[in-house]
């Protein structure tokens, strides 16, 4: 396997703290192991009304050692293991746990066959964000708060994050691979309140926009011109008339589309929520795999990928937590559903081959199915060939809330601002709006689709899941779409 | 080396390093976390880890401030170093509360030993109780336990330590098209009754196979504790905190009756560690009497600008999201068991759980969300037929008007999250409420 950079990701002592936790958890009895030494280093400052707020920096470094046996895994983990006996008394843990599983033991789990690779690879950054300067990056997000809150809003706030992950990873199929993965991103956002109710408005996503880039994703973002505009915006809604109630043509911004992906496409095609792993918590999925290859799940507008390899998008490596390397797929093509998200685990119990998903919070936590970059490719039309084509309908952009059901069919989104559409030119604006359907007639309504410019790899930093708690960053591409007889203006 | 000593050479290469007049909170924690998974009755997920981090809040110049932690435990010095250099850089802020000095901790260490040393067979044996009481049906869910050992410092005098335990199991029992949940969490693993629990959620999916829909609109419910306990956590999260009012994005009325006189809330403080990460003993904190809004958690930097003193809320997300109850109780009512409030319905909802909740509007804390884990139709104060799943966008303030509420007597302890991080697990004790109106906004149909 060519990488992508020939760097060096890691030490070398780090392989050999990981391989002698291999060596003991397979000495100990598993039948497969695998171990992660990773070293993450993070750095975030928030900004608040024009003054700093918080500035965190941390390093979490440690061992996180997999070991399966029969028909479980057992995952141990370590913070900044001192030598080689606290590596392997960890991969011997690990492989106890297993054993433990098996008072309670379900059928036996195989491992998909896989390449075993030796590798390496890091992502694209042309600015280290942790080489910009403290000064700098606290200038820009004072300004941009003192900004918005001269224009009078209640409160401005602004932030940004950076990861800088290096991960040694060995198995005992003899995969040996070295990552190095840097992360960042950037936003703002203020609130104005009113007599009875608060209003929001954020640039450039509500969470900010993030990616596997450098600190030129956020010079790019261009925060300090738009903090007057947002703000403006954020008082105008006070007194905005409320978005209509009833069924309608709707068009969502591509942030908004997003993560509308995110809920109803990419949880949805997780093959661990499908078979049932996740049934407690996170939840199940709507789709059967008996009609993988044949289920309509939208209009033939809808092709969905899952895409690792996607350039500076925030879901993007070089290989899994489980060394199989990034490979793009279809998840929907054409509107029907043909993929999944998977592990060699999960696809090994399924009879499927879709690997390449499975991803850990850090070296403390056991790698699972998650999303990578799960979106849209780019479309024929733009947001204002859109808005022409429309007569009667609702323009909705940048999310103020989102719920969905635990098998990803019922779904309620707010969004922060909204737009009348009449006889195919954009009028008043529109608070609190809302719109709500579910998953295969919603996307089945989906008639146009932006592209060019306006599509974009939108970052989530924070998407949950698992117990104990994982934090995923997931990519989407997309862009404007139209989608038809909807439901808006669903109130408390 | 010790978490003592450990913190103390933290203080001491602040001294150093960034001189006689740097404030600082230097914090040891200790950290044993398992979380053993089931699904489909099989263990499949069985995870331990142990770590050490250090923390540091380092201030100098009266206000300019960066924090720092590390998993690197051999390397104080260079997290004094990298910190000092961080906060050097930033600007001044005005608002900087200064750092706890000394205070006496006013709740005591609950910590279970037996549930420090708990090892993965205990887990299986516990979660073994679990799907063997669920009577065949597939069963999912967790059992985790998890040790937090903490010494803090400060730079003004402020030394404590502590150590807390918890253990908790949450699980469901599931038929085709029905499912249902049972959970608990508790200072010790001995305290766990997962047999109890794997049989009442078997219990409830029995009830809830073959669920039909019925029509959006405003219905009387009764809420079982895990419903109850999202709404609470709602209120806590986006009212009851100092920050919200500070913003005024709360819509609270402190000293009126907003709430019906059944209701009285309050933080008791009583798992996890007896200090907050600034230092500040915890103590019990009363936010509703009877039905009138008469207190909010704060941190330092909140209860300085409100004029008071902290309630020992600060934690890590505190200065992002507010400082929060970690530990809310809902007081029991005279209403009696689920089964008593039922009766008293004569055409409603019964609704054990509530999922994917998110806030529409927090002035008026109007939230959506769905219900999970059984829903129930109730008429003539019997329970009917099972209900498919419904969302509802709701005002969880005006759901608790004078005059709307029926709290019922059995109080549930339940496990609010399943944190990530060493500061333990939260706790939400409530009891069984009925409304008087609920809007359903949605069903299966859309």
């Amino acid at each position: 396997m060519m990488s992508k950079a020939h760097d060096v990701p890691v030490p070398s002592a780090a392989y050999d703290a990981a391989a002698a936790a291999v060596e003991a958890a397979l000495a100990a009895g598993a039948r497969y192991a695998d171990a992660r030494l990773v070293d993450r280093r993070t750095e975030s400052m928030t900004a608040r009304d024009g003054d700093v707020r918080t500035l965190d920096q941390s390093t979490t470094a440690g061992l996180g050692v997999r070991a399966l046996v029969g028909s479980s895994w057992g995952f141990a983990a370590l913070g900044d293991p001192d030598g080689d006996a606290a590596c392997r008394s960890t991969g011997a843990r690990a492989t106890a746990i297993a054993q433990a599983s098996a008072a309670v033991a379900g059928p036996d789990v195989d491992l998909l066959p896989a390449q075993a690779h030796v590798d390496t690879w890091a992502s694209d950054c042309a600015e280290d964000p942790f080489a910009v300067s403290l000064a700098e990056k606290g200038d820009l997000l004072t300004g941009v708060t003192a900004t918005m809150r001269a224009a009078g809003v209640a409160v401005a706030e602004a932030l940004y994050q950076a990861w800088d992950t290096r991960t040694a990873f060995v198995s005992s199929e003899g995969a040996r691979i070295g990552q190095h993965v840097r992360e960042c991103g950037a936003g703002m956002h203020c609130l104005t309140v009113g007599e009875d109710e608060t209003q929001r408005r954020s640039y450039p996503a509500f969470r900010g926009q993030y990616g596997t880039r450098g600190w030129e994703l956020v010079r790019e973002l261009d925060l300090p011109a738009h903090a007057e505009r947002i703000a403006a915006e954020a008082t105008a809604l006070l007194t905005a008339p409320p978005c209509p109630s009833g069924r309608t043509t709707l068009v969502l911004g591509g942030e908004q589309l997003s993560l509308q992906i995110h809920e109803s496409v990419g949880h949805a095609v997780e093959l661990d929520r499908i078979l049932g792993w996740e049934a407690a918590y996170a939840g199940t999925s709507w789709l059967d795999l008996d009609r993988l290859g044949s289920l309509r799940y939208g209009s033939e507008l809808m092709t969905i990928t899952i895409d690792p390899t996607l350039p500076g998008a925030l879901g993007s490596f070089g290989y899994d937590d489980e060394g199989t390397p990034a490979q793009r797929r279809y998840a929907v093509r054409d509107g029907v559903w043909v993929g999944v998200l998977g592990g060699r685990d999960s696809a090994a119990v399924a009879g499927l081959t879709d690997t390449g998903s499975v991803r850990a919070d850090g070296y403390a936590r056991m790698p699972m199915v998650r999303m990578t970059n799960v979106g849209f490719e780019p479309g024929p039309h733009s947001l204002e060939e859109i808005v022409a084509a429309t007569d009667d309908g609702v323009l909705m952009e940048h999310n103020r809330s989102w719920s969905i059901d635990d098998r990803r069919l019922n779904f309620q989104f707010g969004c922060e601002i909204g737009y009348e559409i009449k006889d195919g030119r954009r009028g008043r604006m529109l608070r609190n709006p809302t719109y709500t359907g579910i998953g295969p007639q919603f996307w089945a309504s989906l008639d146009m689709l932006a592209g060019g410019d306006e599509w974009r790899a939108w970052g989530t930093p924070n998407c949950g899941k698992g117990q104990p708690g994982q934090v995923g960053h997931t990519g989407h591409g997309a862009a404007p779409a139209r989608f038809t007889d909807v439901r808006v203006g669903v109130r408390g | 080396m010790s978490a003592e000593d450990l913190a103390a050479e933290l203080l001491e290469q602040v001294r150093r390093q960034a001189g006689p007049g740097a404030e600082a909170v230097v914090r040891v924690e200790d950290a044993d976390l398992a979380l053993t998974r089931f699904a489909g009755s099989a263990i499949h997920q069985n995870t331990a880890e142990s770590r050490r981090t250090l923390h540091l809040q380092l201030t100098v110049d009266g206000g300019r401030t960066a924090a720092a932690s590390t998993t690197r435990a051999r390397d104080a010095a260079g997290l004094v170093e990298a910190t000092l250099a961080a906060a050097r850089l930033r600007p001044r802020d005005p608002a900087w509360p200064g750092p706890a000095g000394p205070a006496p901790l006013v709740l005591p260490s609950v910590a279970d030993r037996a549930t420090a040393e708990a090892d993965p067979a205990l887990r299986a044996r516990l979660v073994g109780d679990f799907v063997a009481a669920a009577g065949g049906l597939s069963t999912a869910g967790y059992v985790q336990t998890s040790a937090v050992r903490t010494v803090l410092a400060t730079s003004a005098g402020q030394h404590v330590g502590g150590s807390a335990t918890a253990a908790a199991c949450d699980g469901i029992a599931r038929l085709p098209g029905s499912d249902g949940t049972a959970r608990q969490v508790a200072a010790a693993a001995g305290e766990l009754d997962c047999a109890a629990l794997g049989a009442r959620a078997a219990a409830k999916a029995r009830a809830g196979t073959d669920p039909s829909p019925v029509d959006p609109g405003r219905w009387p419910v009764v809420l079982e504790p895990p419903a109850v306990a999202d709404v609470v956590a709602g209120l806590l999260t986006g009212q009851f905190q100092a920050r919200a009012a500070l913003d005024g994005t709360g819509g609270l009325r402190p000293g009126e009756q907003q709430f019906d006189p059944a209701v009285s809330l309050t933080d008791p403080a009583g798992l996890g560690l007896p200090f907050d990460t600034e230092g500040t003993p915890k103590r019990p904190v009363e936010l509703v009497r009877a039905g009138v809004p008469v207190g909010l958690t704060s941190d330092r930097r909140t209860a300085e600008a409100t004029g008071g003193t902290s309630t020992g809320h600060g934690g890590p997300a505190s200065a992002t999201w507010g400082p929060v109850a970690t530990d809310a109780a809902l007081a029991p009512g005279t209403g009696g068991s689920v089964d008593d409030l039922v009766a008293g319905l004569e055409r409603g909802l019964l609704v054990t759980d509530v999922w994917y909740t998110r806030v529409l509007d927090q002035k008026r804390s109007v939230w959506t969300g769905l219900t999970r884990n059984g829903v129930w139709l109730v008429e003539d104060g019997r329970v009917v037929r099972p209900v498919s799943t419904l969302r509802f966008t709701q005002s969880y303030l005006e759901a608790l008007a004078p005059g709307a509420v029926t709290v019922g007597s059995d109080v549930q302890a339940l496990p609010r999250t399943l944190t990530s991080t060493a500061w333990g697990t939260h706790r939400v004790a409530v009891p069984a409420l009925a409304l008087a109106s609920w809007n359903i906004t949605g069903n299966a149909a859309g």
